[in-house]
């Protein structure tokens, strides 16, 4: 009889392929926030269960003991401080402001079926009566829905931030690879980095009103201006980050461009990019953290639609819920906030070899 | 046989309504409206929610905005095609006073509904001396004569006195400077080269927008306010300030907000124009009729997050006849929101008038300008032939009852009588400077400020 069995063997490889999997899965839990799977996988596969329990308990139980005891901490300090709106929420009321939101949209989606059957009874009349011309499809004209407003915010801060890219990517390579274009950038960039987006506001809200005259364009102002306000505001990290790893190229593989004669293009899709790439994904990732940032706040002084327009009104009617809906808002464009960083964390972990940030 | 015929008249009558209200040609449909939270912006409200936009062909979105200054902006850049607007807002637009622009108003949208509010600590300084009614409680309406012992402590002390109201142009501004200096205290000139308001004055006077009134007074930045509802009950909700006085106690059924449209949207789409008027005079009939009957309907749709979104019991208040001044102190006031009956709706010059004296008075308007000055930009501005004709076309719609419409106006109220206003100094659309000159604390005729003095 040989040692061994060979089903033994068999069994020992197929763990090994399991165990191999799981740790490639485990990049990705990584980079979506759900690194706790990976502990309870081990353990499901047969790896040591108290060594994995260990894991489990750093990576899963110890958040939630520190979400639960901030919720505590909320529920007993909150009714403590008295406003002259009434007590400072606490979780309870927060949460049963999620639901009124909820039903505040149920019902504005209600009223909205109401208008298009109204519209469509409308437009038979009129074929009916003959009138074709006067058939007319229009969007409903009622109020945005919580929903509504967390989706405008998305697409403005999305839009701008974009734009933001467009510009200084190319400006940060620029800058990177000469030293006269970064000579010329430099002072502009440590002036205008530190400018406030309160104080962009209202210079682009004149110029967009001045440039943008028509009414029925693509883009409605107040969405050009949010999103040129976040482009403004978003665009430095990309730069300085771009810059900072276009100029930090290993020399070598300078010379050796050099040595094969290779031609800007070449040279800047083919060897500066792909180095230059994991730092300028960090300056996204820093441009779309500020530019979400930005746009509440611009939201909120010009009364653009978005979630800082939600805000605001709430801040504006004074009722018995605002302050539990403002903290309704408060948790939306946190965990927005935080998803967007890992979207753009996930982008990051795809389009580069190397996971350092 | 006679029913029958009875009956085909009365359809061919109601075919004959239906297509009535159809036939206008409108040149615009889709329209954005602005609006300040406030409850007297309830006809906009109104006519989107019971559907009257919508009868007349149009679809309205009704859009908040962050303060009168952003308001009055829209309306100019078109970004907003008309709104609830201070009476003054138009008028000064189209004189020239701060943006030029020609605005004009076919409808009137209420009148009263504002108050003036101080905080606590100046109430509790000013009530020993209110004189007290039987039942022990303060006896209305207050004069400012009870807060001048304590501006005047504040001045020794070398403390500035401030309060605030919403705009330069805004009613609040005219009516707590009328009060201020009904009670003697000077509330400060404006000149061209300092357009503050606070020259020589005893009371600084600034602007904070209405819902943030509550909050800026909490925080001690004012010690008092003028603004309209709900931001003085809020007040007293909220255990920050007491109301000392209303509007109506200052000037029985005075002129309020108007609905602003610029002249050149009203030359392009003069039917439009007509359309947005009915619909707005048909919410201002539901609002009065039956002796307020569906106040509480429309408390319910003010208190909506969207709209005014204040506690619908604070709103309520006012809304359905009720003022509370100090906390428990609630009195009737079945006249503090008048939105259709006195013809609260229809835009009388005089009412324009009266607002261009108050500009004069405190030297927004700089120089003396002419009786016949104050006629013709009055009819600049509003327009009572648009509402005539719209009102015409719902009362052959069957909407509204002849009788409810000054027809044969020719703008003038009558003039309000010494009885009705605190100073007891009567007024008088038709001799606008005489009525200037017969007001003690003012610019007169032939004065001006200039480098902070009054000349002449």
């Amino acid at each position: 009889m040989t040692a061994i069995d060979p089903s033994t063997l068999d069994i020992e490889a197929r763990r090994a392929r399991r165990f191999a999997r799981i740790t490639k899965a485990d990049g990705w839990f990584r980079v979506l926030g759900l690194a706790w799977l990976t502990p309870i996988l081990r353990a499901a596969a047969g790896d040591n269960p108290r060594a994995q329990l260990g894991e489990v308990w750093r990576l899963l139980g110890v958040p939630l003991v520190a979400i639960g005891v901030f919720v505590a901490l909320w529920a007993t300090l909150a009714p403590q401080v008295q406003t002259s709106l009434g007590a400072v929420p606490g979780p309870v009321q927060v949460w049963e402001q999620v639901g009124e939101l909820r039903q505040d949209a149920v019902r504005e989606g209600e009223r909205e079926a109401a208008f298009y059957e109204r519209q469509e009874a409308r437009n038979a009349e009129h074929i009916a009566n003959g009138d074709t011309d006067r058939v007319r499809d229009r969007v409903y004209t009622g109020k945005p829905t919580y929903y509504d407003q967390i989706w405008t915010s998305i697409k403005t801060v999305f839009f701008g931030f974009l734009v933001a890219s467009i510009v200084a990517i190319p400006l940060g390579i620029a800058a990177g690879l000469s030293v006269t274009a970064n000579a010329a950038l430099n002072p502009l960039i440590q002036i205008f980095k530190p400018v406030s987006p309160l104080a962009w506001l209202p210079i682009v809200t004149m110029i967009v009103s001045a440039v943008y005259t028509t009414n029925d364009g693509m883009f409605s102002k107040s969405f050009l201006v949010s999103a040129i306000t976040v482009t403004l505001c978003s665009l430095w990290p990309t730069l300085i980050n771009t810059a900072l790893g276009v100029s930090s190229i290993d020399k070598d593989l300078v010379s050796v461009s050099r040595v094969l004669k290779m031609n800007t293009y070449t040279k800047i899709t083919k060897l500066v990019l792909p180095s230059a790439l994991p730092l300028i994904f960090t300056g996204l990732r820093l441009s779309l953290g500020v530019g979400w940032m930005v746009l509440i706040a611009a939201e909120m002084l010009a009364q653009n639609p978005g979630l800082g327009k939600f805000v605001w009104d709430e801040f504006q009617n004074g009722s018995s819920q605002s302050l539990a809906r403002i903290m309704v808002a408060v948790f939306t464009i946190g965990i927005i906030g935080f998803l967007l960083d890992r979207v753009m964390y996930a982008l990051q972990s795809m389009f580069t070899f190397s996971n350092n940030r | 046989m006679k029913t029958t015929l009875a009956i085909l008249l009365a359809t061919s009558s109601l075919l004959a309504t239906s297509a009535a209200a159809q036939s206008l040609d409108l040149e615009k449909e889709d329209l954005t409206l602005g609006f300040i939270k406030l409850t007297d912006m309830a006809p906009l409200a109104v006519a989107y929610e019971l559907g009257y936009f919508e009868d007349e062909g149009l679809f309205v979105t009704l859009e908040a905005q962050a303060n009168w200054k952003v308001l009055l902006d829209g309306v100019i850049s078109g970004e907003l095609d008309g709104a609830h607007m201070l009476a003054g807002q138009p008028l000064a637009a189209t004189i020239g006073y701060g943006t030029e622009a020609h605005i004009i108003t076919p409808f009137s949208m209420d009148l009263n509904g504002n108050a003036i509010t101080v905080s606590n600590e100046i109430w509790d300084e000013m009530k020993p001396n209110v004189p007290l009614m039987d039942d022990g409680r303060p006896q209305h309406p207050i004069s400012a004569a009870a807060l001048a012992p304590v501006v005047e402590d504040y001045l020794d002390r070398g403390e500035p006195f401030n309060m605030g109201m919403v705009f330069p142009v805004s009613t609040h501004n005219y009516e707590i400077r009328y009060w201020l200096a009904a009670g003697g205290l000077q509330p400060g000139f404006y000149s061209e080269q300092d357009i503050s308001g606070q020259i020589g004055a005893d009371v600084l006077l600034s602007v904070t927008p209405p819902p943030q009134m509550p909050a800026t007074m909490e925080a001690g930045t004012i010690f008092g306010y003028a603004v309209g509802e709900p931001w003085n009950q809020q007040a007293v909700f909220k255990n920050i300030g007491v109301p000392v006085i209303t509007d109506y106690d200052m000037w029985k059924n005075n002129p309020e907000k108007v609905f602003g449209i610029s002249a050149q949207f009203a030359e392009e789409n003069p039917n439009t124009t007509i359309a947005l008027t009915k619909a707005l005079i048909r919410a201002a009939i539901w609002l009065d009729e039956n002796d307020n009957a569906n106040r509480e309907e429309a408390v319910q749709m003010l208190s909506r997050p969207d709209y005014v979104g204040a506690d619908a019991e604070v709103i309520a208040n006012s809304m359905t006849g009720f003022f509370e001044f100090e906390k428990g102190d609630v009195r009737p006031a079945p006249d503090f929101n008048v939105f259709f009956r006195y013809n609260a709706t229809y835009p009388f010059y005089s009412d324009a008038i009266w607002y261009l004296t108050q500009m004069r008075r405190w030297g927004q308007i700089p120089e003396t300008m002419s009786d016949e000055w104050y006629f013709e930009t009055a009819a600049d501005v509003y327009r009572p032939d648009i509402y005539l004709e719209a009102a015409r076309m719902l009362v052959d719609e069957g909407m509204a009852n002849e009788a409810d419409f000054p027809w044969d106006s020719d703008g003038f109220k009558a003039p309000t009588p010494a009885s009705d206003i605190i100073d007891a100094i009567p007024y008088d659309g038709r001799t606008p400077n005489a009525y200037i000159d017969s007001l003690p604390i003012g610019l007169k005729s032939g004065q001006t400020v200039l480098d902070g003095e009054i000349q002449g």
